[in-house]
């Protein structure tokens, strides 16, 4: 059972109670993301999320470390296209020291001008330790060449210039701009008492005052009338292929028959984008897998459809096995999206990947933190209630409705495709 | 609240470990073999034997495999490590009847067919293709194989090297099998929303007429203690930024030192964002954005090893950085709050760690393997409080020696400049 409450100053707290564990987690979401970034500033969201554990006006810089460890527990973040969050997981008697963190990270951060400039090296290596993997490159190009127009073209780590000039000005009022109560949902779930986690938020955060909620960018995405294509060449052993699709957002009434689509063609991976639930997709019977990997044509394929709350992308992603071609993998795919428009689901296909889809759902919310994952990632970019009616959604979707989206989506005109081709280069490990 | 769990040894020499777990309606399963890499015939046997082990038996080719999992939503996984290769499969509670058989049949008759074999052999490659061209992995090879030479297992990868996986044929996989796979080499834990003597029940039912005697797998001679320091320079000038590899062989798991180790290595790369090397690389100088410590204590001792991730022109400043927290451990040590810290933060990160179905089973196969107890979840927080800040200084002296270490840099870095 969630609880909702919203405080005078806007904050949303969701609360459930969970109590097989003595654990307790914590997570507070923004709704700001490297989708609000406009030129000059992209990266800005990830790196303000960064500056978030450098001290507040209450923790000194040199006592931030300790305080949840000292319980045991695990802390962490992260930012992406749609939100910025931040989790603590400790035993359940860190409960105060949690929210307190929390409260101090909405409102009184301190971004010294020294901490800005040493994090900006630490991010521009993030960056470096990326561009060492030549999957990561490619999606950064296949994503910025799928969109023109919309702020979700941009790498969420942000294009390197800007890393190297923004400003602690840009990183501070960035940070004022988003991190108000209003624009946030505070998530505690395990081995609490509701009461009190309302008791205790009303103590720390009631006095945070609320702020204007920043517009977010308005701009959509023209229909692509055409095929887009990427192709890298560079230094590297592996070929890389990969697809993407423009596809529906989360409360698209398309959006379960495309995720029900993308289990039939990789495997069901399930709404947790965070941890995936932990278990292994299952892929024996999807069709790509058996078209591609036990072909021999690749050594792995997947599929990702992410839950977001504007139109994002389907992408399909296969490593180009030893010896192959990558015309034979992208010849082997496409092909394969051809007859799902053409034909639409086998008999028995749909009640098989509505099954293990909700076999994931179980999965994805496997632990306390997993489970507070799920209510405040939902809360960024619908609400949480949404999150309570997936099962619904999947039970609702017919073996028509995923031909139709396969009609839809999986065409030429929608497509952007990209490829790593490995040129030889000169390290000696190669 | 402890984990309680149900175990037995069957006659064949099996033995089962369960526990209930109420959190959600799911089981996880894990089967561990002692048949890891550490019994290689050839590199990247057991690796191999991984990826076809699941592609058919004698009772479900891989057709009916797929059937039975995949209309429940079940997962079903294989994976080699050094000491063993782990069946690992997630169900519901529910499809516990169906999914059992297949996991246990994949673990005791697997048929290799020979299409499967082809296709996963130039799938490891594959793998072994992108290590090569991953600077983080690159660095840590080459610190295996200088730290362990001469043909010891510790040298080489898992995955194997490319000529060696080349080679095997389906009868080295189908001999391998053969040997290792046998009840009294085998582990089999289950974890979920079931009782677990009903759990244990089922499992001792599935694999009770298995059969077969282990053949031991002699652990390696120790390497010989380094002479010197060495550096060695991988280059690999078009990647974008340079891993960092710096290391010594660590301690065995049964060692007596083992805890004082982990609390050891936890202050020193580990607490919060990496310990004191992360508060010097990463929080005072910016260079990176990860640097860390870590252990690998198996049945033998495998390395204690520092990772960065900085750029070319950082690489000598990080080294130079590991060695001063490395010479500051060894003549000034840790305060006594940082080892209570530590302590502290390894004890109550248990029941973090005991939360889920595949943490518990992940944590009472490990204790099985290395005779821990099967309460080692209840007396783990003494053994670790029991550690003194005298036990961590001594295993640090034991341990780090800057003066005796192997450096590898993989990335775009041709050596430190004349």
């Amino acid at each position: 059972m969630v609880h909702e409450t919203t405080l005078e100053n806007g904050l949303t707290l969701l609360v459930q109670e969970v109590h097989t564990a003595p654990l307790a987690s914590v997570w507070c979401w923004y709704k700001v993301g490297s989708r609000d970034e406009g030129p000059g500033v992209t990266g800005v969201s990830h790196w303000v999320e960064h500056m978030n554990f450098k001290g507040t006006a209450n923790i000194p810089r040199d006592q931030v470390k300790g305080i949840i460890e000292q319980f045991g527990g695990s802390w962490n973040g992260y930012t992406w296209i749609d939100q910025t969050t931040y989790l603590e997981t400790a035993s359940a008697s860190a409960l105060d020291r949690m929210l307190f963190i929390e409260a101090e990270r909405m409102a009184s951060c301190l971004y010294t001008p020294e901490d800005c400039e040493s994090e900006r090296t630490v991010i521009i290596s993030e960056l470096q330790g990326g561009e060492n993997d030549p999957e990561q490159r490619l999606d950064a190009e296949i994503t910025a060449t799928a969109f023109k127009a919309h702020s979700y073209r941009h790498p969420t780590i942000g294009w390197l210039s800007d890393l190297k000039t923004m400003t602690r000005e840009d990183l501070y009022g960035h940070y004022r701009r988003y991190y108000v109560p209003n624009n946030a949902t505070l998530v505690v779930v395990g081995d609490v008492d509701t009461a009190d986690v309302v008791r205790r938020v009303q103590q720390q955060f009631g006095g945070i005052v609320s702020g204007v909620p920043a517009r977010r960018l308005t701009t959509v995405e023209p229909p692509q009338d055409g095929e887009r294509r990427v192709h890298l060449r560079k230094p590297g052993t592996t070929a890389y292929w990969r697809v993407v699709f423009h596809a529906p957002a989360f409360m698209d009434p398309d959006f379960f028959p495309l995720l029900a689509l993308d289990a039939m063609l990789t495997g069901a991976s399930g709404l947790n984008i965070w941890s995936g639930g932990g278990v292994a997709t299952p892929q024996r019977s999807a069709r790509l897998y058996r078209g591609l990997v036990n072909s021999g044509l690749a050594s792995s394929v997947g599929g990702f459809l992410a839950p977001t709350a504007e139109p994002f992308l389907y992408s399909i992603a296969a490593t180009v096995a030893h010896g192959q071609s990558i015309a034979a993998v992208e010849t082997a795919v496409l092909d394969e999206c051809a007859r799902l428009v053409a034909d639409g689901p086998r008999p028995q296909e749909t009640e098989k990947v509505l099954a293990q889809l909700r076999a994931r759902f179980v999965f994805d919310a496997g632990s306390v933190t997993d489970l507070a994952h799920q209510l405040g990632y939902f809360a960024t970019i619908a609400s949480w209630r949404d999150w309570t009616t997936i099962g619904d959604r999947l039970a609702a979707v017919t073996p028509e409705a995923i031909h139709a989206a396969a009609r839809k989506y999986l065409v030429a005109d929608n497509r952007t495709i990209g490829i790593f081709e490995p040129t030889p280069g000169e390290s000696e490990a190669l | 609240m402890a984990l309680a769990p149900v175990r037995r040894v069957l006659p064949n020499g099996l033995t089962v470990i369960t526990a209930r777990n109420p959190l959600i309606p799911a089981v996880s399963i894990a089967i561990g073999v002692n048949a890891g890499a550490t019994a290689d015939p050839a590199p990247g046997t057991a690796a191999l034997t991984a990826r076809v082990l699941d592609k058919g038996t004698t009772r479900y080719d891989a057709e009916a495999i797929a059937d039975e999992l995949e209309g429940r939503g079940a997962s079903l996984s294989v994976g080699a490590g050094r000491q063993q290769i782990v069946v690992s499969a997630t169900c519901l509670a529910e499809d516990i009847g169906a999914v059992l058989p297949v996991a246990c049949d994949v673990s005791r008759q697997p048929t290799f067919p020979e299409a499967a074999v082809a296709t996963r052999r130039a799938e490891l490659i594959t793998g072994i293709q992108e290590a090569a061209d991953d600077p983080g992995s690159v660095a840590v090879d080459a610190l295996h194989a200088a730290l362990y030479p001469d043909g010891h297992p510790l040298g080489r990868p898992v995955r194997g090297t490319h000529d060696a996986v080349a080679a095997l044929t389906r009868a080295d996989l189908v001999a391998f099998h053969q040997r290792y796979f046998v009840p009294g080499a085998a582990i089999v834990v289950a974890v979920g929303d079931i009782d677990a003597e009903e759990l244990a029940d089922r499992i001792s039912r599935e694999f009770a007429d298995w059969r077969g005697e282990p053949t031991p797998i002699p652990l390696p001679p120790a390497p010989a203690p380094r002479g010197e320091r060495t550096l060695i320079v991988k280059a690999m000038p078009d990647k974008s930024q340079a891993d960092v590899a710096y290391g010594t062989v660590g301690l065995a798991r049964r060692d007596p030192d083992y805890y004082a180790a982990l609390v050891m290595n936890n202050a020193l790369g580990q607490y919060a964002l990496g310990g004191r090397l992360g508060d010097s690389i990463r929080e005072r100088q910016g260079m990176a954005y990860y640097v860390y410590s870590s252990m690998d204590a198996g049945l033998d001792a495998g390395p204690l090893m520092v990772r960065a991730g900085v750029s070319s022109e950082n690489v000598e400043r990080t080294v130079a950085s590991i060695d001063a927290e490395l010479i500051a451990v060894l003549t000034g040590g840790f305060t006594t709050a940082e080892v209570d810290d530590a302590k502290r933060y390894l004890i109550g990160s248990l029941p973090r760690q005991l939360e889920t179905n595949a943490g518990i089973a992940g944590f009472l196969l490990s204790a099985e393997v290395y005779g821990l107890g099967i309460d080692h979840d209840v007396r783990l927080p003494q053994r670790i409080a029991e550690v003194t800040h005298e036990d961590v200084a001594r295993v640090a002296r034991r341990l780090l020696d800057p003066a005796r270490v192997v450096v590898v840099v993989a990335g775009p870095w041709s050596g430190p400049a004349a």
